[in-house]
């Protein structure tokens, strides 16, 4: 019986532990356990200019999925994305990477076109916008070549 | 000459001492890999090191949560950018008050008694005597210990952090009013898994460097009464010390 209690007793607190890490690389660490979810579309940049994997994909400001992987095809920067099923794109739809707030992470965006056909997962978006480089921005605004 | 004397035996009796806890260290992380392993000490052990040093680390991961919640609030409040409190205090504790107070708590509760009992094995001459039974006392004794730590340490990091992260939330929610939306929300959005990779790690490296100074103390510990008491003073000043020099090592080095 007393050993019984300290198996029970341990067994718990490896549970209490277990759920605790749980909880943060889900939750926090946005850590993928389940199979993803959601269909894959592909966006080819000029440049994505600080855009990091897992950053959210909004439409209207509201999160449809997730930058899944960025690479270099061609020298462009080909992004990943993966968009929630229930979330159907048009073919004119315009992918744009914005930044939140003045100094905030890259997040893109999708604006909605007014096509009847959509992309197809595994399609691409064709409309692409990169990123404001604001230095460069700047730079323009001095030397006045605007 | 007195000085130089004094200088040369210091310098040698350190080396001595650093050569011989490596030995053990190395010894003890042989036998982890060889079976059989006896898993009735090591449920023991987690249960003496985890389970018992829980409310230990509810209480202290509370107060420091709670603690860097009023702190980070006022000073965040002198930028207007109190949005940020829930990063900051989650981002502190899962880097580094997590991982290091958790450790020197559970120095202080767990490793200290570690100590003790192993040294009054060792003077007591039940260490010898295990050696005559046959059993070695390295898998018996050190290694549950060990295994115990690496086990144990993470868990408790992780639950010292949850709890840490509710207490800023009692604090910046409840008491001074930011919404619970930004609280959890820009906190989910400025940590990534590597920071919780990062106090995982730490938090690993410690439950290893704990239960290895603590069972070299104990097992080496020196006559008598008094010499169980200086191993014990010894292995929570040394393994308190080492915690701390080697987190500012790992975080320059993870960073």
């Amino acid at each position: 019986m007393k050993r019984m209690e300290l198996e029970v007793v341990v067994g718990l607190f490896l549970l209490v532990g277990i759920l605790a890490l749980a909880w943060l690389s889900i939750r926090l660490g946005r850590m993928q356990v389940l199979g993803l979810a959601g269909y894959v579309v592909y966006a080819d940049f000029p440049s994505v200019g600080g855009l990091k994997q897992g950053a959210s994909v909004e439409i209207a400001g509201v999160k449809v999925g997730q930058v899944d992987t960025i690479s270099l095809v061609e020298y462009r920067a080909r992004v990943k994305l993966r968009i929630d099923d229930s979330v159907k794109l048009q073919e004119d739809t315009i992918a744009s990477i914005k930044t939140k707030g003045l100094i905030g992470e890259k997040y893109m965006r999708l604006s909605p076109g007014g096509s009847d056909e959509t992309i197809p997962p595994s399609g691409r978006i064709r409309e692409t916008e990169p990123p404001i480089d604001i230095e460069e921005l700047i730079g323009s605004f001095i030397f006045g070549k605007f | 000459m007195r000085i130089l004397w004094l200088l040369g035996e210091w310098a040698l009796t350190s080396l001595r001492d650093g050569g011989r806890m490596m030995i053990f260290l190395g010894t003890a992380l042989c036998w982890i890999f060889l079976p059989p392993l006896k898993w009735r000490r090591m449920i023991a052990r987690i249960h003496f090191i985890g389970a018992k040093s829980l409310l230990v680390i509810l209480l202290t991961g509370a107060f420091t949560g709670m603690v860097l919640g009023l702190q980070v609030f006022y000073t965040l409040t002198k930028f207007g950018s109190e949005a940020f409190l829930g990063p900051a205090v989650a981002l502190t504790l899962i880097r580094e008050l997590g991982p290091v107070l958790c450790a020197l708590m559970v120095t202080g509760r767990a490793g200290s008694a570690l100590t003790a009992e192993i040294g009054i094995m060792r003077i007591t001459e039940q260490i010898d005597a295990l050696h005559v039974m046959a059993l070695n006392p390295m898998r018996y004794l050190v290694v549950p210990t060990i295994l115990a730590g690496l086990i144990a340490f993470p868990l408790l990091t992780a639950i010292f952090d949850l709890v840490g992260i509710y207490g800023g939330y009692l604090v910046g929610v409840k008491l001074l009013g930011i919404g619970e939306g930004t609280y959890f929300g820009e906190m989910e959005t400025y940590v990534g898994l590597g920071d919780i990779t990062q106090g995982i790690l730490k938090s690993l490296s410690f439950g290893l460097l704990v239960t290895w100074v603590c069972c070299y103390k104990g097992f080496y510990t020196g006559y008598g009464a008094e010499g169980v008491s200086r191993a014990t003073t010894e292995a929570v000043v040394l393994s308190s010390v080492l915690i701390l020099v080697w987190d500012y090592f790992v975080g320059s080095v993870l960073l």
